[in-house]
């Protein structure tokens, strides 16, 4: 009798094939299920509406100081250059993983040596390209830990990776990309803005 | 009095099987009976388990997970909560002291062969336990908020951002933000608090299921289970775990509450291992400190991640640096595959296993004592060189394990 009850003598196929489609069905209705729950845990409204840009008034920053501002909650540095600071940029190009800056890490409009709107001032954010430290501003030449090579710019504590002062990358370092420079404009000369290319854009 | 107690679990036992779980798991459970120090870890972790959840029971009682408001609630439970500094001690050092037993207790497996046949789904439970276990240290660490609490997250969590095509919406799913925020820290205590220790807990269930039903390994690394006594049906070379590895147990228990009491009360930050002095300074999302380094537990893979500096095989060198590191750690789920030796413990394996497990510790050390310094190029150079001896440790064992010269096993377990 209990032989008789073995489950594939039963199976008919209407059985196997109602047993199937019940399957697919609840794979189905778990999926669609697990979608809010997996949905509601991407960036909420407020959170996409957060962002605005930012006014910066950079008319008391001095020659080779760094100035941090917060946008998006992330670090923005706006750097001011001094002509000796600028000399280096095309020092060390040799070491460069990028020096051209041919990968899209900056508006188009700050795609070129000093990679800026204005020679001197460097607008770009403080986050290490390698896994999102904010590396350190060295601007000493030459100290004992970074060598007797190294002409000023930014070393990343985390894992070592190493930006010149216009925020490109070294080669041989754990960092693939340049550092990324924010889309910004100067309504005057000493109103910067930054997070948007145009005034009116908020 | 002894008779109502009999009726008492006579009654229960029609309704449920008490009585022949206690037989089956612990008074007639046969263990081999020449365990050594080595076969402490297991239950000890267990011991820590315990500790961790009832110690995080009472945490959460006044944490807040709010990124306005952790930093400043875990000092109140520090300065105003009665005995709250001992309760947040005995959990921030009951968290390295779980890596310490976990990390002992795999060793034990690695020596002693307890991941070979009939143990691989054993030894893979117990990676399940173990990749929980550091996601755990991993959210747990991120709540107080502190320095090393946001910038540690922000590295973890850009991991997934150097993973191809999906990395940038994998990593705003993951955080709930653009960037490391009040979302994530929310998150991160949910599944610190709920998600994890649940599954945590019926791993270790299973784990233990599992070990039942293939019998406990030992120092000699012969199945006790094929020579059983005709009569009984019992291993000869077994004895009931309870009372014999209980008492055993406890005296474990004992000497390790010694240790771990020690640390709470006179060194709970250890040094700087345990409790990072960075972690003191509330989070400052504009600059990252000076030098950063995970806690100890994490310093070997930590090295790994920044080994590689340069780009091959078209994958640039920050996805390999994430692809080492996590798998520096996924290459021990393979170890019961790797293994081609003809017989499981150090005890009767050759030289080459001697020294390839020698070696692989010395680089485990070495690569968690450079995860602690700021990267020099000298020392990134010892990274790399170690790294590689670290994994030739697994890749290599298919070949040195088949070729090495064991000595023969013995047919009963060998006096201690």
């Amino acid at each position: 009798m209990a032989d008789s009850f073995s489950i594939s003598d039963r199976m008919s196929g209407r059985r196997k094939f109602l047993i199937a489609i019940t399957s697919v069905a609840g794979g189905v209705a778990g999926a669609a299920i697990a979608t809010p729950f997996l949905l509601s845990m991407m960036p909420s409204e407020r959170a996409k509406a957060a962002g605005a840009p930012v006014e910066v008034d950079i008319s008391k920053l001095e020659l080779g100081m760094l100035l941090m501002v917060e946008w998006r909650g992330r670090v923005v540095w706006v750097l001011k250059r001094t002509p000796e600071m600028l000399e280096t940029l095309t020092k060390i190009e040799g070491e460069l993983a990028d020096p051209g800056s041919e990968k899209k890490q900056q508006p188009d409009y700050a795609q070129n040596r000093t990679r800026s709107i204005k020679p001197e001032i460097l607008v770009v954010e403080g986050v290490c390209t390698h896994l999102g430290c904010s590396p350190v501003f060295r601007k000493d030449i030459a100290p004992a830990d970074l060598g007797a090579d190294w002409q000023g710019g930014f070393f990343c504590p985390c894992h070592g990776s190493k930006f010149d002062l216009a925020g490109r990358v070294y080669k041989s370092v754990p960092a693939p990309t340049n550092m990324v420079v924010p889309p910004h404009t100067y309504l005057s000369d000493t109103q910067l803005l930054i997070g948007s290319e145009s005034e009116g854009a908020v | 009095m002894s008779n109502l107690f009999n009726s008492m679990i006579a009654w229960v036992d029609k309704r449920f099987p008490l009585t022949s779980n206690w037989k089956a798991h612990l008074s007639e459970y046969y263990a081999p009976k020449n365990f050594n120090f080595w076969y402490y870890f297991g239950s000890l972790a267990l011991l820590v388990l315990v500790n961790q959840l009832i110690t995080g029971i009472f945490l959460t009682m006044n944490y807040k997970p709010d990124a306005s408001l952790a930093f400043s609630s875990v000092e109140y439970i520090m300065r105003d909560v009665e005995y709250g500094w001992l309760i947040r001690y005995m959990h921030s050092t009951g968290a390295s002291m779980f890596f310490v037993v976990v990390y002992l207790h795999m060793f034990r497996g690695m020596m002693y062969g307890s991941y070979r046949k009939p143990r691989e789904l054993l030894w893979l439970v117990g990676m399940g336990i173990f990749f929980i276990l550091m996601s755990l240290a991993f959210t747990g660490y991120i709540l107080p908020w502190g320095q090393m609490s946001y910038w540690g997250a922000q590295v973890i969590v850009s991991m997934f951002g150097a993973i191809p095509v999906v990395g940038d919406t994998l990593q705003q799913w993951l955080l709930g933000d653009f960037t490391l925020s009040d979302a994530a820290l929310n998150r991160f205590f949910a599944y610190h608090v709920v998600t994890l220790p649940i599954l945590l807990v019926v791993l270790v269930f299973v784990h233990i299921l599992a070990l039942h039903e293939t019998g406990s390994n030992n120092p000699d690394g012969i199945e006790i289970k094929t020579n059983k006594n005709p009569k009984t049906g019992i291993p000869v070379d077994g004895i009931p775990f309870h009372p014999y590895y209980t008492v055993k147990d406890i005296v474990g228990v004992v000497v390790f509450l010694i240790v771990f009491c020690g640390i709470i009360f006179f060194a709970p930050e250890m040094g700087g291992y345990f409790l990072e002095y960075n972690n003191f300074i509330p989070a400052n999302t504009l600059q990252t400190p000076d030098h950063i380094a995970p806690v100890w537990y994490f310093t070997p893979y930590y090295s790994m991640l920044r080994a590689v500096t340069v780009n091959f095989l078209g994958i640039d060198a920050k996805l390999w640096g994430v692809i080492l590191m996590a798998g520096s750690v996924v290459i021990f789920c393979f170890l019961p595959w790797l293994d081609r030796s003809p017989v499981k413990s150090i005890r009767y394996k050759g030289t080459y296993f001697k020294v390839a497990l020698t070696l692989f510790v010395i680089s485990f050390f070495v690569l968690g004592w450079l995860g602690t310094k700021s990267p020099t190029p000298m020392y990134t150079l010892l990274a790399q060189i170690f790294t590689v001896i670290y994994f030739a440790f697994f890749i290599l064992m298919p070949w040195y394990s088949k070729i090495d010269k064991v000595k023969p096993e013995p047919k009963r377990l060998m006096k201690e």
